[in-house]
């Protein structure tokens, strides 16, 4: 009968088989996986990393057999064995800085890392190929991806967001050259549910830097974001005259426009060429300025050449131009209706009609900052016919002289004038007067001057008696008085006269009766003055 | 070479915990208690060489996880790493702190060896009822029981730096399952230890030896 005491150790055994057992369990597959290069990479330290979180141990690291690649093992968790499909991926993290965005900071402090990411291969391998710079990660996320295809990138920078009416719904994941060089290719991750926007009628355009017009109605500054303006970025809408609004599946491929206008603008169409020829310097005209029709902007100067005239010993400047007769809208929905637009013989017949009216191309300035040019084609009322040639191709439309070359020679002919003004002879003349004036003015400063004093003089004696003659002491003030006194005993007198003479009118026949002397004495003698 | 009389053939016994000789009971029944101490009186530990060889096996099966386990997670900035006591040992050398690789490397690792031999030999030589080195063997018995105490040394450094190492997220210091197994190779290697009764050392047939 053993002791008891044999249960400690079978105790011990038990606990050490049970973790012998749990390690064998756990112990995950080993993959190899071959980099460039091992930089950052320790053996036994650097982990092996699924979304963050550990699931294995780089174990060894080798050269290959031809010394051109670095063969990584690492020992995986068992837990890890379904991420290995023929289709992960395995990059190595490293700090990554760039404008805007940073990535794998904290392997800085911590080291690098192998980070996984699984596919969606049935298959599974031990052996991969691993990546030299991060894939796009969007395994396992939900969202569309997007290819645009474009002239060039800008500053388009990886991870660069995207927009859409400035909200942040998705970034770049990849962006490479076409094969060939021709143009690149932007491959855009929108994030669910902002993938729903996407539909056959999203335009796309680069946001990238700050978009700044001075127009009409003052500055204006446009941008997306801070980041955007560093790191670039880009932005999309659906355009307002969208037929097809059908979303678009994963992969779908756009035209990456260079700016919101661009993008927004209706699709130009089949482009046709004029050609003009301009007998003045074309300074400040370059490739790539607009050509206005009546205000429309329907085209591009596509090429500029100098020409030799034999007959006038001149170089005229040829300069061909891109119009899109689409641009300009309902006009060419009716042209297109009566099949104008289709035709080239009627499109040139048409033209020449407008030729006949007055039609001409003109370069305008259209910055009078750089004096930068465009080409409007407009109807200049009051020009002198042209000829046309409706049977040539390209077409070839009369010009005038610019406005600038017009107003330089109006301001030459005004100056002309100006010239012309006998400016020294004027200047004689007007001398000459100015010495006739000053001595006109001597004469009246010594022969005028005195005798308008002395005249003021007598006039100032005058006033001085008229003065004294009113004054109140006058003496002939005293005679008046004297005079009205007697003039209203006169007047007094005779109103008694005449009262008497009213009652006693026989009076006047037979003089004075005695009794009725009731007139006073004064009366009575005036009446007796009367007889 | 004379051999020293024995306790037991002159009828004697000594207390284990105070020392106290005293006339063995000549009728065998229950052990006797002291009667100073009240500690049982046993003229040899009953089963002692069967426990110790016991507490050695678990001792040293203990060993294997306490080796291979991490003892420790140390945390600092940017990531964390697990260090086994062999691993740290390696890495305090490598990293010139030659004299704690050696101090760590001598208390867990040289001691508990030491005295997985020691215990082996003496219990084969015990078993094998050998004659010879009776009094180094004692000796080495002793040596056993004192190094014994410094075994926890590694068990020590772990509860402090555990307990001192607390910063958040700037480090942090966490005991691992291996320094269980660590410590219960010191317990369990202490327990045979203490089970052995060096008595066994010298029944070799001393009485034969006159």
């Amino acid at each position: 009968m053993p002791s008891l005491i044999w249960l400690v150790p079978l105790t011990a055994v038990v606990i050490g088989a049970t973790l012998v057992v749990k390690a064998l369990r756990d112990a995950g597959p080993r993959v190899s996986i071959s980099f460039q290069t091992a930089q950052g990479l320790e053996v036994g330290k650097t982990l092996v990393k699924y979304r963050n979180v550990t699931i294995g141990r780089v174990t060894a690291v080798s050269l290959s057999s031809d010394h051109n690649s670095v063969l990584v093992s690492a020992d995986l968790l068992r837990s890890a064995k379904d991420l290995l499909t023929a289709d992960a991926q395995f990059w190595v993290v490293r700090p990554r800085i760039g404008i805007g965005w940073a990535s794998g900071l904290e392997t800085l402090i911590s080291g690098s890392y192998v980070a996984v990411e699984a596919g969606d291969a049935k298959e599974r391998q031990k052996e991969f190929v691993g990546l030299e710079n991060p894939p796009p990660s969007t395994h396992g996320l939900l969202g569309k991806s997007v290819v645009l295809h474009a002239k060039d990138v800008g500053s388009l920078a990886l991870d660069a967001p995207v927009y859409f009416r400035h909200f942040e719904v998705g970034h770049v994941i990849d962006r490479e050259l076409e094969p060939g060089g021709h143009g690149a290719r932007v491959v855009l991750f929108i994030d669910a549910p902002y993938d729903g926007l996407i539909t056959h009628a999203t335009r796309f355009w680069n946001a990238s830097g700050i978009d700044l017009t001075l127009g009409a109605d003052g500055m204006k500054l446009r941008t997306q974001s801070l980041a955007s303006v560093l790191a670039g970025g880009v932005a999309f809408e659906t355009a307002p005259t969208a037929q097809d609004v059908a979303q678009v599946p994963s992969g779908a491929e756009f035209t990456l426009f260079d700016d919101q206008a661009a993008a927004m603008a209706l699709p130009d169409g089949e482009p046709r060429y004029v050609r003009m020829r301009f007998t003045q310097s074309l300074r400040g005209l370059f490739v790539g300025a607009p050509v206005d029709f009546v205000g429309v902007n329907i085209g591009q100067v596509f090429s500029l050449d100098l020409d030799y005239d034999a007959e006038h010993r001149s170089f005229p400047m040829i300069v061909t131009a891109l119009i899109y007769p689409r641009r300009m809208g309902k006009a060419y929905e009716v042209l297109e209706q009566n099949g104008t637009a289709t035709s080239e013989d009627k499109m040139a017949r048409l033209v020449g009609q407008l030729v006949a009216r007055g039609l001409r191309a003109q370069p305008r300035t259209g910055n009078l900052l750089t004096g930068q040019l465009y080409l409007a084609l407009d109807f200049i009322p009051g020009t002198r016919p042209a000829r046309f040639d409706v049977d040539a191709r390209p077409l070839e439309i009369p010009t005038v002289p610019g406005s600038v070359q017009e107003l330089q020679q109006k301001i030459v002919s005004i100056v002309d004038k100006i010239d012309r003004i006998p400016m020294a002879e004027i200047g004689r003349h007007l001398d000459a007067d100015l010495v006739g004036l000053n001595g006109a003015l001597g004469e009246v400063r010594t022969d005028v001057l005195p005798a308008g004093a002395a005249a003021f003089q007598s006039l100032q004696t005058t006033l001085g008696s008229v003065d004294r003659a009113l004054a109140d002491d006058a003496p002939w003030r005293d005679n008046i008085d004297q005079t009205l006194v007697e003039a209203r005993t006169t007047l007094r007198t005779v109103r008694s006269l005449a009262d008497y003479i009213d009652r006693h009118p026989e009076a006047l026949l037979r003089g004075r009766h005695p009794s009725q002397s009731t007139v006073s004495k004064g009366s009575a003698s005036a009446a007796s003055g009367t007889e | 070479m004379t051999t020293p009389v024995r306790a037991i053939t002159v009828g004697l016994v000594a207390c284990r915990t105070c020392g106290l000789v005293m006339q063995r009971m000549p009728v065998p029944g229950p052990p006797a208690s002291c009667p100073r101490c009240t500690t049982l009186l046993r003229e040899r530990l009953p089963r002692s060489a069967e426990n110790t060889f016991a507490w050695l096996i678990a001792g040293v099966i203990l060993y294997i996880p306490a080796n291979l386990l991490p003892v420790m997670y140390v945390s600092g900035v940017g990531g964390g790493e697990e260090s086994t006591i062999l691993g740290g040992v390696l890495s305090f050398w490598r990293d010139g702190s030659w004299d704690i690789a050696v101090l760590i490397f001598t208390a867990s690792v040289a001691v508990p060896a030491t005295k997985f031999l020691a215990l082996a030999l003496l219990l084969w030589t015990v078993h094998r009822g050998s004659r010879l080195a009776r009094r180094q063997r004692t000796a080495l018995y002793r040596l056993v029981e004192i190094i014994g105490y410094w075994s926890m040394l590694d068990v020590v450094v772990v509860a402090l730096t555990a307990a001192l190492l607390k910063f958040k997220a700037l480090g942090t210091a966490e005991p691992r399952l291996g320094i269980v197994f660590f410590c219960g190779v010191v317990v369990a290697t202490m327990i045979a230890a203490l089970s052995f009764d060096p008595r066994l050392i010298w029944d070799t047939g001393a009485g034969d030896g006159h």
